[in-house]
């Protein structure tokens, strides 16, 4: 497997060169134009352009406005800013803040549901990009997810414990769960070389089935209802709320907040990030170093999956209070564009992963407002995803200048 | 010539030194000794009937009816046999040709059936059950067919799920539109080709990683899929997702052979396509022009650049080529199982393929016997599921990918897939 | 038949005539454009201006398919072969002879093999794998496949980098028989020895431009001037050493790589306190894993590895690093840095767990970069900032960033493979002398090196392997036919019997390869009696 993760593999902000030197508020400018940063910001933007298309072409006023549209090019056009203006504002309305509503505390909910909606996205996202940052493809994160919410969640109604305690030890128990799936193919990976792509999908399907089995199991559910879902978690092991009713946000957005700085510290300034660093950039010259591959390659997939667990713990004793076949939704999988998005970054993570969780509580409102169906979110974000991997696609949409690459030389 | 007398000593030196492979003894010991406790001295009580014949048949086969200890028994003797028999040809350093894994793996499994279908008195049906397995195993087929062909040119393909998808969601609206099932397998290949079109855009053109746009593609097909289904297919259901069904072509003579014939010749012209590629691409990957090419691209890229292959180009027309056979798969979730489409309806099924495919060891052979072990534990585990058996039927599903996992941690031998797979060839 | 070049990069304004049936040996340094310009010429690149004529007929090539069209073959440094190809397919490859669908026609492809092979006794089977082969066997393959097409000029690209000095004299008396049947060769080499024995007409690239013809007769030094451009010493100045303990010991050392070959046979050797042990060889004799195994990146099958008195087997690379041992990999850009590290951070790849740089598990990140500025200024490193990626430095200062990580702590023995492979030769002076100061500093040395010079530049002893075996060690002073003979397999007392008679014909184990290297026997002894010594102006 190559170990080459970022996606763009840009090189960061390039170093003006000597000969440019002169010209140093165009190369400012140069570099604001080509920098990263902005290239998400316009793949956001032409993603969100698609899915307005995707809107209109599938709106059935649009397309009868367009049949008319050379006799009545005027209502043609207005239909069409109607038809996304409104799926678009309900989206802002789901996702930031709600204009239309009642109260003012209705209003300002839509920002904390985007933050219920980020946090297992965010810690999940957390696990994939420091595993892509230490050169492994972890796909499982949906399988981490899973096995952390069945274990924190079991842990959640089968424990009398007090409180807090109760939720610290469910919730390392969905650390545990996580670390452990993850371990199996950081072990794989290590002792035998068993390529972690097709691991990690593999135990993805596992999980789910082993999910699925678990929740007709009356010594698991701890209910006698012949519905595959468990008791719900005790009170005292649920994630406290941070605000009163009828806000969600709790303790787990914290939690996430503290994840993203832990990962901070493990990649930026810690000898065991070093380690993983080394070993995703070049492996050989780790080894070379001193540095062993399979301890690194098992610690970094225990570390992945642990964060990873901690979202699906985060999931079940934060916001679902139940295990369910569907516990994990698509948090895995989108965890995995969250990383990409965030360039593998643990801050860009953060962002990458409210962003996603605000197009998620957005989606929904839109949903049930305008009828545009939620699965557009997946189409917006798997196309900003596409282009932020290749910036010079991005570049060359909007005319912008290329980085001034150092030249290596010979 | 001095280096060739020189490569022959150390070979022979070395012989001795090689550490006995106690892999495989060890699982078949395991294996036979579960199948003796289990299925033959604890067992069940009752018999086992094996149904041969359906309904209709040329030939009428009667019924098989054994007593299910007893048939417990004398197959897990024979399994404890094959064991002993493998751990001395290990301890002799000897190596076993690939019909022993198999037919300890049949030996096995018929044990288990006769086990599981004791007790209530069940039916297995056979035919039912072969039949079921092939089906079950034709998307899985063109699939791993989709990922050989790409990887076998240096391009890793994860999108094969979104190139199902995909194909069997362009092979419904055509069909259902046009009113003909066959005008549905036609769109399936540009379905599944246009998706290897972004792959290929992005991979080739701008280096993005191969494994992210696969990831990637394959949610955003979900999406799109998924918001057309629920926007444009559900408002008018009739019109653009009626079923369509191709029908069944069975083929004189060998159609009416007993159990198997029915199985492999009563089908839609979509499973014969599916022989067709299998044997198309086992014979040209390895002795054509086009797949020496492609091998070479896949396998070194500058070399092939040096005689003047185009590399990119084979490498863009290959993956193009596979993302159709892929998008035929699709297809057989529609219009070749006769039903409408649904959400997500290849549920993953693109990612088994990629699995048969690298434990077919990126084969067309190969990966065609991984796919029918994939798509024969399914089907026995929707079989057992009908019969009311104490297995419980998650538990069954699981060991594909069990069997996978296993696979790639180097059960199944060295694994070794095209050297230059997933590098972009840049001049 | 003419062809004519202009403007490229790396290749500028090159004009370049080879006359049909000659050799035509183009003479330059590592990265003087040689291998730039063959592969514009071979059409893998595209040319920025400028043309090439056949014949006084100007050609256009869109990509190597033209130019073999128009008769020009090309046998790579780095062989283009597909490991997993059989020999047949590997010829075909690109040039399939077909049957009906598209089916390749084996027989067809097979007879043109042996067809090739025999005709130049090149003894190949066709069915072979190609990563079966020993790399001479894989050369002929590479030359069977430009022949196969008809090449009426053929291109070879440092042909001899892989090869026994045997070896080489057979791929000579090859290209002799090529060029009296007419084929004229363009043969890449910075090995002068090379050109001498064998060139009709010499032109000689630096940097990118002809900087002259020379004439076959030239001696060595005077080609080495003008390929350097300056006048070079052909060694480094050193004192004799001064040897005290033996304590880094090697006995009866055993390694088997993956598929069980043997690669490294019963190796015993000591290396004592304040001296340079040489090990030479052929590429691909056991040398590099020899190395991986001390470093503990292999382990052993048998034997032990001791230093000061302790045994390293089953002990961990970061055991051995701890232990005092500096290791400096063959393949820097592989084993030796990280590309897309800092600069400050590859001066730390090995030690960024010990104090200073590190404290518990957090890193000290001033701390850091004053070391790393301390160390640019120690090893003359020319860079613009320590937080650079280092994959913007030139390959010399690359393996100065490598050589001061490794020599930047105290040490009990010290490892370089190919210290000074691909670099230029001001670097490759100041690593030499790194290494003798290193030397004289007390520590023992083990320096691997396949190129003689380094060899003779650096060593106090000599030990040669062969096939995974240390034929021999003997004194620095021993002839360069001697090590020849050594490094093609001949025990070391028969190789010294040998070349001592001064009579080639009388070395009998070393059977056909002798008979060529006869030819310039005389010219090449008094070499390496001048080797040592020489120093031109």
């Amino acid at each position: 497997m190559t170990t080459d993760i970022s996606p763009a593999a840009p090189s960061p902000a390039p170093p003006p060169t000597a000969e440019a030197e002169p010209g140093k508020e165009q190369n400012l400018l140069q570099e604001i134009l080509s920098g990263s940063w902005l290239v998400s910001v316009l793949a956001i933007i032409v993603a969100l352009l698609l899915g307005g298309i995707l809107i209109a072409v599938s709106n059935a006023e649009v397309v009868e406005a367009a049949k008319n549209l050379f006799a009545a090019p005027g209502s043609f056009f207005s239909t069409l800013f109607t038809t996304i203006g409104e799926a678009y504002s309900a989206l802002f309305r789901g996702a930031v803040f709600d204009w239309d509503a009642r109260t003012a505390e209705r209003s300002i909910r839509p920002l904390t549901e985007s933050m219920v909606n980020g946090t297992p996205l965010i810690l999940a996202g957390l696990g994939i990009a420091l595993a892509f940052r230490s050169g492994l493809f972890n796909i499982g994160g949906q399988g981490q997810v899973i096995l952390g919410a069945t274990i924190a969640g079991f842990l959640g109604y089968a424990l009398p414990l007090p409180p807090v305690v109760h939720m610290l030890v469910a919730a390392l128990g969905g650390i545990i769960g996580g670390a452990v799936w993850a371990g199996i193919a950081g072990v794989l990976k290590a002792r035998t070389g068993a390529n972690e792509v097709i691991v990690t999908i593999m135990l993805n399907s596992i999980a789910g089935y082993l999910l699925g089995y678990l929740l007709k199991q009356s010594w698991f559910t701890h209910t006698a209802s012949a519905n595959p879902q468990s008791r719900t978690v005790d009170d005292s092991a649920q994630m406290f709320l941070l605000l009163p009713a009828p806000f969600r946000l709790h303790f787990g957005f914290i939690i996430a907040i503290l994840a993203t700085i832990f990962v901070w510290w493990l990649l930026e300034r810690s000898t065991v990030g070093f380690e993983f660093k080394a070993v995703g950039a070049n492996p050989h010259a780790a080894r070379t170093a001193g540095i062993s591959v399979s301890k690194v390659t098992i610690l970094v997939m225990v570390v992945a999956g642990a964060l990873a667990g901690l979202g699906g713990a985060a999931q079940v004793l934060g916001t679902e209070y139940k295990l369910t076949g569907g516990i994990s939704g698509s948090i895995g999988f989108d965890a995995i564009t969250v990383a990409l998005l965030g360039r593998s970054k643990p801050l860009g993570t953060f962002l990458a992963g409210l962003l996603f969780g605000a197009f998620k509580a957005g989606g929904y409102l839109m949903q049930s407002q305008t009828g545009t169906p939620i699965d557009i979110v997946l189409v917006v974000q798997s196309v900003i995803v596409l282009l932020i991997a290749a910036p010079p696609l991005v570049r060359s949409i909007f005319r912008l200048p290329t980085p001034v690459l150092k030249r290596k030389e010979a | 010539m001095t280096a060739q007398t020189v490569e022959a000593t150390p070979a022979a030196q070395s012989k001795s030194l090689t550490p006995i492979a106690w892999k495989f003894p060890i699982v078949y010991t395991i294996l036979g000794l579960v199948s003796l406790i289990f299925f033959g001295i604890i067992g069940r009580e009752g018999e086992t009937t094996f149904r041969i014949a359906t309904s209709g048949d040329f030939f009428a086969i009667p019924e098989i009816v054994v007593p299910a200890q007893a048939a417990g028994l004398v197959l897990s003797i024979i399994l404890v046999a094959m064991a002993a028999v493998s751990i001395y040809l290990a301890v002799n350093r000897r190596s076993i040709g690939s019909w022993f894994p198999m037919l300890f793996g049949i030996v096995f499994v018929v044990s288990f059936l006769a086990w599981a279908g004791g007790g209530s008195g069940g039916v297995i049906p056979l035919t039912t059950l072969l039949a079921g397995a092939l089906a079950l195993s034709v998307p899985l087929i063109f699939g791993a067919m989709c990922g050989l062909v790409g990887e076998r040119s240096g391009i890793i393909n994860i999108a094969i799920e979104g190139q199902l998808l995909a194909g069997a969601f362009l092979a419904a609206v055509v069909a259902s539109v046009v009113k003909n099932p066959y005008a549905g397998l036609l769109a399936a290949p540009i379905a599944g080709a246009l998706v290897a079109v972004v792959l290929t855009f992005f991979a080739v053109k701008y280096w993005v990683n191969q494994i992210i746009i696969g990831v990637v593609l394959n949610v955003l097909v979900v999406g799109l899929t998924s918001f057309l289904y629920s926007t444009v297919l559900t408002e008018n259901p009739e019109l653009w997702n009626a079923r369509q069904k191709l029908p069944n072509l069975p083929i004189p003579l060998l159609s009416d052979i007993p159990i198997l014939g029915r199985v492999l010749f009563d089908q839609n012209i979509l499973v014969y396509i599916m022989y067709v590629v299998v044997i198309a691409l086992q014979i040209f990957v390895f002795r054509s022009k086009w797949g020496l090419r492609m091998r070479a691209v896949g396998e070194h890229p500058k070399a092939a650049d040096t005689v003047g292959i185009k590399v990119n180009f084979t490498r863009v027309r290959n993956t193009l080529m596979a993302g159709a056979i892929a998008g035929l798969g699709g297809a057989f979730f529609t219009v070749g199982s006769g039903l409408a489409f649904g959400k997500e309806m290849s549920a993953g099924q693109g990612y088994i393929a990629l699995a048969a495919m690298i434990l077919g060891k990126w084969n067309p052979k190969g990966a065609l016997l991984a796919a029918l072990l994939f798509g024969f534990s399914k089907s026995l585990g929707n079989t057992l599921q009908s019969i009311g058996t104490p297995v419980a039927n998650e538990l069954l599903l699981m060991l594909p990918y069990i069997v996978t996992v296993f696979a790639v941690a180097g059960f199944v031998g060295r694994v070794r897939p095209p050297a230059a797979e997933g590098v972009p060839y840049v001049k | 038949m003419t062809k004519v070049f202009g403007s490229f990069v790396a290749n500028d304004h090159i004009d370049l005539t080879v006359e049909p049936g000659e050799i035509h040996a183009l003479l330059g340094e590592n990265g003087a454009g040689k291998s730039t310009m063959m592969n514009v010429l071979y059409g893998l690149y595209d040319a920025d201006g400028g043309e090439i004529l056949i014949d006084d007929e100007p050609v256009k090539f869109s990509g190597p398919g033209d130019a073999v069209a128009a008769g020009i073959g090309m046998v790579h440094q780095h062989f283009m072969l597909v490991p997993v190809f059989t020999v047949a397919e590997s010829v075909a490859l690109g040039y399939e002879p077909t049957k009906n669908l598209g089916l390749i026609d084996l027989a067809e492809a097979r007879k043109k093999v042996t067809e090739i092979s025999s005709r130049f006794n090149f003894n190949i089977d066709p069915d072979a794998l190609i990563e079966d082969l020993p790399v001479g066997a894989q050369q002929r393959v590479e030359i069977i496949k430009a022949l196969s097409r008809d090449a009426k000029i053929l291109i070879l690209d440092e042909p001899t980098a892989v090869l026994t000095p045997q070896e080489t004299d057979e791929l000579i008396s090859i290209m002799r028989q090529l060029k009296e049947q007419g084929t004229s060769i363009v043969f890449i080499t910075h090995k002068l020895r090379e050109v001498r024995a064998i060139a009709d007409s010499i032109t000689v690239i630096r940097r990118g431009r002809i900087v002259g013809e020379a004439s076959p007769d030239s001696t060595e030094a005077e080609l080495a001037s003008q390929m350097v451009g300056r006048a070079v010493s052909l060694t480094t100045e050193k004192d004799d050493a001064d040897p005290g303990d033996a304590t880094f010991q090697v006995r009866n050392l055993t390694v088997v790589d993956k598929a069980e070959n043997i690669v490294v046979d019963d190796v015993s050797f000591d290396v004592r306190r304040g001296e340079i042990l040489a090990i030479a060889g052929v590429q691909g004799n056991g040398q590099t894993e020899l190395a991986e195994t001390i470093i503990g990146l292999t382990e052993p099958r048998l034997g032990t590895i001791s230093l000061d008195g302790k045994n390293l087997v089953g002990e961990s690379v970061k055991d051995r690093l701890g232990a005092g041992i500096g290791f400096v990999p063959e393949d820097r850009s592989t084993d030796g840095i990280i590309a897309e590290f800092a600069i400050r951070e590859n001066m730390i790849l090995d030690v960024y767990d010990r104090a200073p740089y590190a404290k518990g598990l957090n890193l000290k990140s001033s701390v850091i970069t004053e070391e790393a500025k301390k160390k640019v200024e120690e090893f003359d490193i020319r860079l613009g900032s320590v937080v650079d990626p280092i994959a913007t430095l030139s390959g010399g200062n690359q393996q100065k960033v490598v050589l001061s990580r490794e020599l930047g702590r105290q040490l009990r023995l010290f490892i370089a493979s190919q210290p000074t492979r691909g670099l230029d030769v001001g670097s490759i002076e100041f690593v030499h002398k790194r290494v003798i100061a290193e030397r004289d500093s007390g520590t023992p040395c083990i320096i691997v090196s396949t190129e003689l010079d380094e060899v003779y530049g650096l060593a106090d002893r000599i030990a040669v392997m062969y096939s995974g075996r240390i034929v021999g060690i003997v004194g620095a002073d021993t002839s360069r036919e001697a090590l020849g003979l050594m490094m093609a397999g001949v025990p070391a007392e028969e190789a010294l019997a040998a070349t001592a008679s001064e009579a080639p014909a009388a070395a009998t184990d070393a059977a056909e390869p002798t008979t060529t290297s006869a030819n310039h026997a005389a010219g090449a002894n008094e070499n390496s009696a001048t080797t040592s010594a020489e120093e031109t102006k």
